[in-house]
């Protein structure tokens, strides 16, 4: 049982996603760095899509109540337990009534924290992820509020087996403040012809302030589009690059609507769409490079299975990793 | 037009079946759907029906590129093979005009003709449910009679209340949950569209038939 002691910014509960029910108009949600919330759940012993808490900007503290095992990783903040500095990519078990703090740091977005266990609250549509627009999902839909009490399942391992992992360096992501991105061109490529995608590749794009869990807004040189600029409405995808009129792209990210009517010039990749999203608004900028479909699936797989490989329990060390008794 | 398969990223496909909003087209979406829902394979995730096409999401670890695609196709086959499914029906009561239909008026002088008679082509026939999007449960209908089409307004409105039936182009509408929009508000239905606690938490899902009665008229 973790309580929520101070909550400063944009903290939310999310598994795995919702899937299926895009039909009706209802977005996938889930992590906006799947690889780092899946690689917390795994150092924390849970299955890769467990409800873990989200942490996106500003600087929180919680208390357990009880010891729980705890782990961390992705992006953008420092974390201590108690007084001692607890590196991301690994696990650690927290003492009930010692302090775990979480501050946003200036480099990337997204940081993961998984209980062993889980975080346990009531699953919408089939899913423990927070939809904050649709107002459902994870705590009521909203965001983590001081006072709040995040209940943890029952963890399946033993916190001795699972209270000193890490991440191997090889397997976590190399986040960069330049990230090349790759991506998938089309489906309207015609509407944008050669000359357009050829300023798109060439550019550097800048993740605009105007970016949220919904989209990731990008500023650059315009990628015009001649003729209309609307387009009979169509499924859309997460990673998928939507070009309004104004000519500035905009990624679809974990909560963007299902369906679209403006131009799409190319889709992120499933492997490079953390990258992106641990770019920070109004600072960092995007290279994109463009990839085959099958070539993308490859570097998928690889990161899963580095991902898999690369949990490490330091069992010698468990002595000196246990903080706050 | 022959359908197109596109790659949307490395795992999504969109299967192109046309590019306009038309009935039939939108009819063999539907039924290119309800096939793929027919005998869900392993490594299909969902697929999302709209006007013209079908966006089928799977999962890479499961399906390749090639895999998804010869899939997709056999499905496509399927289709031209003359599959046929019977949609739902649904009854949707509205109070139309007064506090509930703010731009009844509206769309009667847009189009020279009373209230009433705007009423009475509303509940004429029945309608699809082309897509859903836009907020969870929001219906994409159609077809209006084209004395019923009228443009969006300018400026949306920041708070449209849950049940408001409207109308936007050739489309009518309703909104399942308070929210923007800029569609012209003709009534409001008490049927309530979304509930995520319950079984099913949609009254629609894409591909039903609508028929509109009216309750009332607040002139």
């Amino acid at each position: 049982m973790l309580e929520v002691l101070e909550a400063g910014g944009l903290a939310t509960v999310q598994d795995g996603g919702r899937t299926g029910w895009r039909r009706f108009g209802v977005p996938s949600s889930g992590p906006m760095d799947l690889f780092a919330f899946q690689a917390a759940n795994m150092l924390a012993g849970n299955p890769p899509n467990t409800a873990a808490v989200e942490f996106g900007g500003g600087d929180f503290v919680l208390r357990p109540a009880y010891d729980c095992v705890i782990a961390v990783a992705g992006a953008g903040y420092n974390l201590s337990v108690s007084v001692w500095d607890f590196s991301p990519w690994s696990s650690c078990l927290v003492r009930g009534g010692s302090t775990i703090n979480l501050r946003h740091s200036g480099f990337g977005m997204w940081s993961y924290l998984a209980l062993a266990g889980g975080v346990e609250v009531q699953p919408v549509l089939g899913s423990r992820s927070t939809y904050l627009r649709g107002h459902f999902g994870g705590l009521d839909g909203r965001l983590l509020q001081s006072g709040d009490v995040l209940r943890s399942g029952r963890p399946k391992t033993s916190f001795m087996e699972i209270a000193a992992r890490s991440l191997a360096e090889e397997a976590r992501p190399v986040y960069a403040e330049s990230p090349t991105v790759d991506v998938i061109a089309g489906p309207q490529i015609e509407y944008f012809g050669p000359d357009i995608m050829d300023t798109f590749l060439a550019n550097p794009y800048r993740v605009s302030f105007l970016s949220d869990r919904m989209g990731y807004r990008l500023e650059g040189p315009r990628l015009n589009t001649p003729g209309s600029a609307e387009l009979t409405s169509e499924g859309l995808a997460v990673g998928a690059i939507q070009v309004p009129a104004d000519g500035q792209p905009i990624v679809m990210m974990a909560d963007c609507a299902t369906a679209g009517g403006y131009p799409k010039i190319a889709t992120v990749i499933s492997a490079d769409l953390p990258l992106l999203a641990q770019c920070s608004p109004g600072r960092d900028e995007v290279h994109f490079r463009q990839t085959t479909v099958e070539a993308a699936q490859e570097k998928y797989r690889q990161k899963v299975h580095k991902l898999k490989m690369g949990i490490v329990s330091a069992e010698d060390d468990f002595n000196f990793m246990v903080t706050g008794g | 037009m022959k359908p197109r398969l596109i790659a949307i990223g490395d795992s999504a496909l969109l299967i192109q079946l046309g590019d306009e909003i038309d009935p039939a087209l939108n009819q063999r979406v539907h039924e290119l759907d309800a096939l793929f829902r027919a005998d869900p394979m392993e490594g299909v995730i969902e697929t999302v029906p709209a006007y013209a096409s079908l966006l089928f999401h799977y999962d890479p670890l499961v399906l390749t590129y090639e895999q998804a695609s010869d899939l997709a196709n056999i499905e496509i086959a399927r289709v031209k093979s003359g599959a046929t499914r019977i949609p739902r029906r649904i009854e949707v009561p509205v109070r139309y005009g007064g506090e509930f239909g703010p731009d009844l008026q509206f769309v009667a002088s847009h189009h020279h003709i009373s209230v009433q008679e705007v009423v009475s082509l509303h509940t004429a026939c029945e309608y699809t449910v082309y897509m859903m999007g836009f907020t969870p449960g929001f219906p994409y209908m159609g077809k209006l009679d084209d004395r019923l089409a009228t443009p969006r307004l300018a400026t949306p409105r920041i708070h449209v209340v849950a049940g408001s039936v409207g109308i936007a182009g050739a489309q009518t509408g309703i909104y399942p949950i308070d929210s923007p929009g800029g569609w012209r508000l003709i009534g409001r239905t008490s049927l309530p569209l979304f509930d995520p606690a319950a079984d099913p938490p949609f009254l629609f899902s894409p591909g039903d038939k609508v028929q509109f009665v009216s309750e009332a008229l607040d002139a």
